[in-house]
């Protein structure tokens, strides 16, 4: 590549960027493609995509706004980044969307063409904010983006149509070159998949990228370029992983490692359905996927494979747990291994589809008739998907039981950069059908106080389940009342045993002192980075982020006293505040925020701050 | 090895030794004394050893019902699972293992009110799935509301004005729904019942059974106008493929149709044979048609209304998942970890 540097540049630890437009203007590509550049240039990064709701809003409307944030450093990353520094607007709707969150003083690029008179009308302006002086606590850089890339592509041949969907790749070339990063990767990626599919395109495509490169390097405008060095970052190789592909991933693998054949019945719902994609793809593994008429159809089908020998899973959002329930307690009094997998989404009802929230955990703990003990596992980056997967198989097979992951739509959609596991280092998950028929009782336990799994096609196991209460040992129908209390207990203490087979308790920071943070789920990142600024400013803090939230590890009580204050920040009202009160009377307090976003890392700080304050 | 290795290597129940009594289970059956599903269940023992099919390869799904209490009176694997469900979990059994004879038992309340869409995208798929259902037109456990299949007008505790809900005719919406196999039988009639359910288990795909059954504590005598040998003749028909559809005493009666293609009943000495509609179990519009005729203007047909062949939503998935594993490079699961977009931190 023929480029040369010829301007000053200065050196930054962490630089965030967002490229914003309309749904048509390819944002998510654009992103993807500076994520996968800036992996290759060994920095360690967080990304979060931000689609709109609407699969095609109005063009220029604010509903139709489509964002991508990518935070990448020298230093470890937790989040994409509260403010960007670095705002792209492709139109006066994607800056009217994101302003508000670019720091001050941060560079906004705007495509100077889309802000005509209707366009700022679309977008709810009365006048040009690039003229106004309504932004002047940035450094603005009005650039006509449509046109130049229309002259740098004029005699490639394609359609004024086709030649204007091309501008997001000049403005993906002018941040290369603001950032210093190498253009070859996506020109690689251009000459390749693009390519194949239409080869004009892709040959306007790269000379519109080139072309951004080049307006930095050339124009006056300008005057500097950032770079932000390597991170150090554990060996091995790495990968871009969203959290549904993980997922995916971590399903696949726990059926290899347990040697069964995985069977997914799924019902396509936001933010969830690209694990049914994804493994709807994998017929050559043996899976069998099957898109049911409902949810309720796709938990029953995972039922019944996991009764006839299947790694059965079902996957869905809190409006599909809300239909499954009965079918989950229905798995629980049989005793059958089977994994459902909610990706969380904002509700209630059908609430906000498309964005992130924690508020299904009291729904998988307790949104059940009677006393209904399933086990709760939840990851915390997207990466870790792939780990909770495995864990909440070997949870289901190991003692017979339904297992919830929790994942949520932040986790599912985000991206980071993620070591490929190797096979082979990971546990095998034993499990054995049970062929004897002179030891079977179908409802007779192990250590674990697990039953065994007796599959059709096993001469001599002939038996029956279901959901009326079953005696102790034999199975069959018992309608006795101390049969029922004893197997409520039962069934409890199973679940509950489970606990002895996790790992001491992480803490991250301080083992004791002023604060102590507990989270779950997808707030891991900027729950880390809060404590972290939180610590640097002085602050004793410790953070425990649990997989695990039923059962609870065993060690937690005595972690909880010993700091003075414990914060739980959730996106939500308080669960699992709810949850560490009422279990280990606790006076935790309750940090939230529903606004169908992740937390920023200052205001956990922010918190810390204020509770390591009040010494009591 | 695979940790299904044994369902080959082990040996097999040998077929030809089974008997009734080897699918009955010392469960007490709790059924009222006088129940229809007392015989229905003796006609479903009395075939299960006449199918060549070893006994642990049997799996019968049910709802919850009084009809769905079946599975533990039949020594087979099975469930009894919950409300309306049984066609979503038996899919799951059969998709799963193709090599399992899957069966469904269910109520009309339980697969046409609460778990009518499990039904009828179950009969669409073609899943190879056998559903019986106890048609007493009554919910029985919840012991006595009217149901999909009451009659208009029908007093129950629910209904004390008489019901105003339009039924559905069960043959008429399986057909509608494309089930390949649409048969009804009735609860004493030993000997239709038990050629419809043979024929039904030999066929492959998706088999549809309606059986009338007496609820004799909530909805007694419902089919007394068919099953009362006085007026059984002239009350019901008999469907034979490839035969003319005659009832009656002396078979004096048959189905023709008008001048508009309405059906009518006509007197066959003076209407003469060959003008009688003749049954056809692969046409589909025929089938449906008889599904219409309807007690009290007509004798209520028994049998089978439809019998064809196609390719099966279990076949049809496991010959996708056979060619695919054919043009497989293999690797398992480390080759989805590896492949991509991917670079090395050293
Ligand atoms: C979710 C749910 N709703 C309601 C019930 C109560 N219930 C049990 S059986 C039944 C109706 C059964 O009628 P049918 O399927 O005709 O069976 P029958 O008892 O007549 O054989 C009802 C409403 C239930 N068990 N579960
Ligand atoms: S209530 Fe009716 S259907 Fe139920 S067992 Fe008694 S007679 Fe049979
Ligand atoms: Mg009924």
């Amino acid at each position: 590549m023929e480029t040369t540097i010829s301007k000053s540049s200065s050196t930054f630890e962490s630089v965030a960027i967002r490229f914003a437009g309309d749904s048509g203007d390819g944002m998510q590509l654009t992103g993807s493609q500076f994520t996968e550049t800036t992996a290759l240039a060994g920095n360690d990064l967080a990304t979060f995509p931000d689609y709109p709701a609407e699969i095609r809003a109005p063009a220029g409307s604010l509903a139709g706004v489509s964002g991508f944030q990518i935070n990448f450093s020298s230093r470890e990353v937790f989040t994409p980044g509260d403010e960007p520094d670095v705002l792209v607007a492709m139109n006066p709707a994607a800056l009217k969307a994101n302003i508000a969150d670019l720091k001050q003083g941060g560079i906004l690029i705007a495509n100077t063409e889309q802000f005509g008179v209707k366009n700022l009308e679309r977008a709810g302006y009365k006048s040009n904010p690039l003229e106004d002086g309504t932004l002047s606590a940035f450094r603005v850089f009005p650039v006509d983006i449509t046109n130049i890339t229309l002259r740098a592509i004029a005699d490639v041949g394609l359609n004024q149509r086709a030649a204007v969907r091309t501008k997001n790749f000049f403005a993906l070339g002018l941040v290369y070159w603001l950032f210093s990063r190498d253009m070859q990767h996506t020109l690689d990626w251009i000459q390749g998949s693009m390519a194949a599919k239409d080869p004009v395109v892709a040959e306007a495509n790269a000379r519109a990228l080139r072309a951004g490169w080049n307006y930095g390097d050339t124009t006056e405008m300008f005057a500097q370029r950032y770079e932000v060095p390597k991170a150090r970052i554990e060996p091995g190789r790495y990968k871009n992983m969203t959290g549904n592909e993980a997922a995916a991933l971590g399903f696949l693998a726990a059926a290899e490692l347990t040697g069964l054949d995985l069977f997914l019945g799924s019902y396509p719902i936001t933010p969830a359905s690209d694990i049914l994609h994804y493994l709807s793809k994998q017929k050559h593994l043996g899976v069998r996927t099957f898109q049911a008429e409902d949810e309720i159809a796709a938990i029953g089908s995972a039922i019944g494979a996991a009764y006839a020998g299947s790694l059965a899973l079902t996957t869905t959002s809190g409006p599909g747990i809300a239909l499954k329930s009965e079918a989950m307690n229905l798995a629980m009094m049989l005793e059958l291994p089977l994994l459902i997998c909610d990706v969380q989404r904002g509700g209630p009802s059908t609430g906000l589809p498309t964005k992130t929230e924690q508020s299904d955990l009291l729904q998988v703990l307790y949104g059940r008739n009677g006393e209904s003990p399933i086990p709760i596992v939840s990851a915390s980056s997207p990466g870790d998907c792939f780990y909770a997967a495995i864990e909440a198989a070997r949870i289901a097979v190991t003692y017979m039981t339904p297992v919830v992951l929790l994942t949520d739509g932040y986790l599912a959609n985000g991206a980071e950069p993620w070591r490929i596991p190797d096979m082979a280092s990971l546990p095998p998950i034993p499990v054995q059908f049970h062929t004897d028929p002179a030891t079977f009782q179908p409802y007779a336990r192990n250590e674990v106080l697990a039953r065994p799994w007796a599959i059709p096609g096993t001469p001599g196991l002939e038996h029956r389940v279901g959901g009326l209460e079953k005696a102790n040992v034999t199975g069959n129908v018992s309608y006795d009342p101390m049969n029922h209390d004893a197997m409520c207990r039962l069934r409890a203490e199973k679940v509950a045993r489970i606990a002895d087979s996790l790992p001491a308790t992480e803490i991250f920071g301080d083992a004791e002192g002023d604060v102590l943070v507990v989270g779950w789920g997808g707030t891991m990142g900027a729950l880390r980075a809060g404590v972290e600024r939180a610590r640097a400013e002085g602050h004793t803090v410790g953070h425990v982020h649990l997989r695990h939230l039923n059962p609870m590890p065993n060690d937690l009580g005595d972690i909880l006293k010993r700091y003075r204050k414990v914060i739980v920040p959730e996106l939500n009202l308080g669960q699992l505040w709810m949850l560490l009160r009422a279990r280990y009377l606790v006076d935790a307090v309750s940090i939230n925020k529903i606004q169908g976003k992740p937390f920023k890392e200052h205001e956990i700080a922010r918190a810390i701050a204020e509770h390591a304050g009040s010494k009591a | 090895m695979s940790v299904y290795s044994f369902l080959k290597e082990i040996a097999h129940t040998d077929p030809a030794t089974l008997g009734r009594k080897d699918f009955q289970t010392d469960q007490e059956v709790r059924w009222c004394p006088g129940c229809g599903d007392y015989a229905i269940l003796a006609q479903v023992h009395k075939t299960l050893p006449e199918l060549g099919i070893p006994r642990e390869n049997f799996v019968f799904v049910s709802g919850i019902g009084c009809s769905s209490r079946f599975p533990y009176y039949t020594n087979t694997y099975g469930m009894h699972s919950i409300h309306g469900r049984a066609p979503s979990i038996a899919t799951g059994v059969k998709v799963s293992r193709p090599d399992l004879s899957v069966w469904v038992v269910t109520g009309d309340g339980d697969a046409l009110s609460i778990g009518g869409n499990h039904l009828i995208h179950a009969l669409r798929r073609n899943v190879d799935l056998k559903i019986l259902m106890f048609n007493n037109r009554i919910y029985g456990l919840t012991k006595g509301q009217y149901s999909p299949t009451s009659e208009q007008g029908k007093r129950t505790k629910s209904s004390p004005a008489g019901s105003v809900d339009y039924p559905f005719n069960p043959i008429s919406l399986a057909l509608s729904a494309e089930a390949t196999f649409v048969a009804r039988g009735v609860d004493v009639d030993a000997k239709g019942l038990g050629a419809v359910l043979e024929r039904a288990a030999h066929h492959k795909g998706s088999a549809f059974v309606e059986i009338y059954q007496n609820c004799n504590i909530f909805n007694d005598g419902a089919f007394d106008y068919m099953t009362d040998r006085k007026t059984k003749a002239e009350t019901e028909i008999r469907l034979e493929h490839g035969k003319p559809l005659r009832f009656g005493a002396n078979g004096d009666k048959g189905i023709a149709l008008d001048a508009q293609m309405n059906p009518m009943v006509v007197d066959v000495a003076t209407h003469g044979e060959d003008k009688l509609l003749v049954h056809n179990e692969t046409n589909a519009a025929l089938g449906f048609f008889l599904s219409r005729l309807v007690h009290p203007e007509f004798p209520t047909p028994v049998g089978v209304f439809r019998a064809v062949t196609k390719p099966t939503f279990d076949g049809m998935m496991e010959d996708q998942l056979t060619a695919a594993k054919a043009k497989s490079k293999g690797g398992g699961v480390q080759r989805l970890l590896d492949g991509g977009e991917s670079w090395t931190v050293t």
